[in-house]
């Protein structure tokens, strides 16, 4: 049971992450469904800080992975951003074609660029990195017992998560800025005619939620996978991408309401792993199993369903989330 | 000193003149009203003093010194505030939210404090509002509250409110005056765009008005009267080269009889409409935008929802009447009602833009195709013959129909129209954005359709032309019909009084 909660918060903070930059760029306006690639290309982006870092301390490794896992994701950010901001693109199919780019180009980077495995690879060096420096928690996490473990003993990364969770829950409820993206989603003719640049707010918060939900691919990488680098990465990654962004409606665009619906999606995406533990007596097959992972999809329709049928409009997406904005149309 | 003035202002969108070289003066603590007919440029000079355009030419004046006024921010800064029309509220925030949206003040955000002080700024003025209420709660009069408070939170000395009373009930226009003649004494100056003559002369200290872009003149309220105002608005009697014959052995083709309709938004379109259309006779609609025209030609057409009422059509073959009430488009068309409808929004209800002109032409006819193939080669030769009839100008019948210019659009929507021998053919402002030879063009086609002995409903917007067009005009107001006139022997002033006569409804 311990060892379930632990895993579970383990995966959460990638959800986490994921979802909190997918709600920022939504509460801008603008639906990224680039972000399961994003995701993808920031842990190219940590794996290559990591390398660059090559296992000389511990704060520089992660100072590293996380400030080359930000350029990455913030460059593919920037590049949805140009698209459907500037140009005006359809979000939709930009997003799309983003995340298979995202996909194609963590494969390519990581396995012919920097060489993982064979002579000269850096596998070695990434699983030290992780088992060393992200994995690494708080000393007295051990004497707590299976509490402490629950709790203090997860990577850095981890809280960090959490820490941006919170700030862009108070960003958005407590700050003119919040209230000001807040406006740039729901109308942004009315953010405009307010005097509020509407072009500068879209990009800031597509990059920012770009950035942060890189993060989440880093995460994966060195924290999850205690960097061991695998060919099926992109692949697993994409797929926590598309969960994210299922989270989003799930926790109808609250950061903070985040923290617990990542909990949640977590605890869903391992269970078939602990099934065993849960139901000691069953025996699944294979193709049972399978159907676990499907579950998060299924709460979010009826989330979504509900929430359809209450009407309350708080609990509703930006009202302009996927339309371009153009002044002339006033 | 005055507290804002204009100089020779002029302002075009490509070949239009919206503004030619206007000028207009505003003092401290007067509420004037900006008077004129639609188009004639009243709004398009308030967004300039907004922000929202930036004249061509000329300069604006406040308190004796010429200032830039760039942007919203910049008119915020120079103590100006617009109450648009439409309103630009966030429908998920509370009233507070809203005002403070873009409002950059010193020391920290709090809503709390804020909200303090937007309920300090509603006692004083009296208006009448909930700091915490979501905007998707409020009643059009509320929203216009959080509108006015938001401009004047900010600080504005001198606010535009544009038709701020198209929206209102009676009751809630008196409450709005109310508070308007408070501002005004707290030395506030308040421009009011309005088309209600009645108003002017209530709540107005002075009057100005436009006409077709022009400034006309300036007028006290009080050394004015109604009928000197309407003169000022329509301008003298212009006369138009369009031919008019006698209506040949008119028979009555529509009838329509106490119709209420309801608009998708729940308030009630038009209302009481008693009429007859006859065949070989132009009945010209006038009235201010707005006023029920279009719920009046989409009631007719099978649109909208009907209340109460009936819209009967005799049918000229064999004298039956058919009830045209609550059937749908295709059920009227199925009863052999030959009717036919070019509707104001070309290319949102007329045509579809990405597609091409035979396409478009078939949209009447798809359903003659044998099997389940569609023909093309009819509506295409049609479409052949619209384009050389009509004088389109276009690379192909296969151009899409967005890549047209207006004036072609509509040709090929009246032309596909035409072709079906209509025996009722509505138009709504059929000319709107035309250059003159194809407004010809057009009237011609609707003349010819007369002569053919369609009934023609003709909604226009230009009173020379539809004096000089129609055999008769019905005017409608808020929705009622306020008169119907002979054409041939009103004047413009006479239809001019009946669009801005107020009705004096019981409410509901």
């Amino acid at each position: 049971m311990v060892e379930f909660l632990f895993q579970a918060i383990a995966i959460a903070v990638i959800f986490l992450l994921g979802c909190v930059g997918e709600i920022l760029t939504e509460k801008a306006g603008h639906l990224n469904l680039g972000i399961p690639g994003i995701m993808c290309v920031g842990a190219a982006g940590g794996i290559l800080g990591v390398v660059i870092a090559n296992n000389v301390n511990g704060v520089l490794s992660i100072f590293c992975a996380i400030l080359f896992s930000i350029i990455f994701a913030a460059v593919a950010g920037g590049i949805y951003a140009f698209l459907t901001v500037s140009l005006r693109c359809n979000q939709n199919v930009t997003g799309l074609a983003l995340t298979i780019f995202g996909n194609g180009f963590s494969s390519v980077f990581i396995n012919n660029i920097i060489k993982i495995e064979g002579e000269g690879g850096k596998g070695a060096l990434l699983s030290e990195a992780g088992n060393k420096f992200f994995l690494a928690h708080l000393p007295f996490a051990d004497s707590l017992g299976g509490f402490g473990k629950i709790v203090f003993g997860h990577g850095f990364l981890t809280y960090f998560a959490i820490a941006i969770a919170v700030a862009a829950a108070v960003v958005l409820a407590f700050t003119r800025i919040g209230l000001n993206l807040r406006a740039v989603g729901e109308s942004p003719a009315t953010a405009d005619a307010a005097g509020i640049n509407v072009t500068k707010y879209k990009y800031v918060f597509i990059l920012a939620g770009s950035s942060i939900a890189g993060l989440g691919g880093l995460v994966y990488v060195m924290q999850y996978m205690g960097g061991i680098v695998g060919a099926e990465l992109a692949g697993t990654v994409e797929g926590i991408g598309w969960l994210c962004i299922a989270l989003v409606i799930f926790t109808l665009w609250k950061p903070a309401l985040s923290i617990l619906g990542s909990f949640i999606f977590g605890a869903l995406y391992i269970f078939p792993s602990f099934v065993n533990v849960f139901f000691p007596d069953v025996t699944f097959t294979f193709a049972q199993l399978k159907l676990f992972p499907l579950i998060p999809y299924v709460v979010t329709i009826i989330v979504l369903v509900v929430t359809s049928l209450m009407g309350k409009k708080e609990n509703q997406g930006p009202a302009s989330l996927g339309v371009s904005y153009f002044r002339e149309d006033r | 000193m005055h507290q804002l003035e204009l100089r020779n202002i002029t302002k075009t969108f490509g070949s239009v003149v919206a503004n030619n070289n206007v000028s207009l003066t505003l003092e401290k603590g007067e509420i004037l009203s900006l008077l004129g007919e639609n188009g004639c440029g009243k709004t398009t000079l308030m967004n300039m003093i907004a922000g929202i355009y930036y004249p061509d030419s000329g300069s604006i004046l406040i308190n004796g010194e010429e200032v830039s006024i760039k942007s919203p921010i910049d008119a915020f800064n120079h103590g100006i505030g617009m109450i648009h029309q439409h309103f630009k509220l966030v429908d998920v925030f509370s009233a507070t939210e809203n005002i403070v949206l873009g409002y950059k003040e010193e020391g920290r955000f709090n809503l709390k404090k804020s909200a303090i002080k937007v309920k300090e700024i509603a006692d004083k003025y009296g208006f009448i509002i909930d700091p915490k209420k979501k905007i998707y709660d409020m009643s059009v009069s509320e929203k216009q509250t959080v509108e006015i408070v938001k401009v004047l939170f900010r600080g504005a000395d001198i606010l535009i409110l544009d038709e701020p009373t198209a929206v209102l009930t009676p009751q809630e226009t008196r409450k709005l005056f109310d508070v308007l003649r408070k501002m005004k004494e707290d030395g506030k100056s308040i421009i009011i765009i309005t088309h209600k003559l009645n108003e002017v002369m209530e709540i107005s200290d002075r009057v100005a008005v436009l006409r077709k872009g022009e400034y006309i003149g300036s007028v006290n309220s009080k050394e004015t009267s109604e009928s000197q105002l309407t003169e000022m608005m329509v301008g003298k009697k212009v006369e138009l080269n369009i031919d008019r014959t006698e209506p040949k052995d008119p028979k009555d083709r529509l009838i329509i009889k106490n119709l209420s309709t309801i608009r998708d938004d729940g308030l009630p379109g038009v209302r009481n409409i008693e009429f007859t259309a006859r065949s070989g006779e132009i009945l010209g609609i006038a009235g201010i935008a707005g006023s029920g025209q279009k719920e009046l030609l989409e009631a007719i057409a099978g649109l909208s929802k009907i209340k109460s009422g009936t819209i009967e059509y005799i049918n000229p073959e064999n004298e039956e009447i058919v009830n045209l009430c609550l059937k749908s488009p295709r059920q009227i068309r199925d009863l052999g009602v030959r009717l036919a409808f070019v509707p104001e929004d070309r290319l949102g209800m007329g045509l579809v833009g990405n597609m091409d002109l035979v396409d478009n032409v078939m949209l009447r006819s798809y359903e003659k195709g044998k099997l389940d193939l569609l023909d093309r080669k009819t509506p295409g030769k049609l479409t052949d013959q619209i384009v050389k009839d009509l004088e389109v100008v276009t690379d192909s019948v296969n151009t899409p129909v967005r890549r047209l210019s207006g004036g072609n659009v509509q040709k090929v929507l009246v032309g596909r129209e035409i072709a079906s021998v209509p025996k009722v053919l509505m138009a709504a402002y059929p000319v709107r954005g035309l250059d003159i030879n194809s407004s010809y063009l057009i009237y011609n086609l609707l003349n010819e359709q007369k002569e053919n002995g369609s009934a023609v409903i003709f909604v226009g917007e230009d009173l020379d032309v539809l004096l000089a067009l129609s055999d008769r005009i019905l005017v409608l107001n808020g929705g009622h019909i306020t008169g119907i006139v002979d054409a041939r022997s009103a004047t413009k002033e006479e239809v001019g009084l009946l669009m801005t006569k107020s009705v004096v409804v019981e409410e509901e």
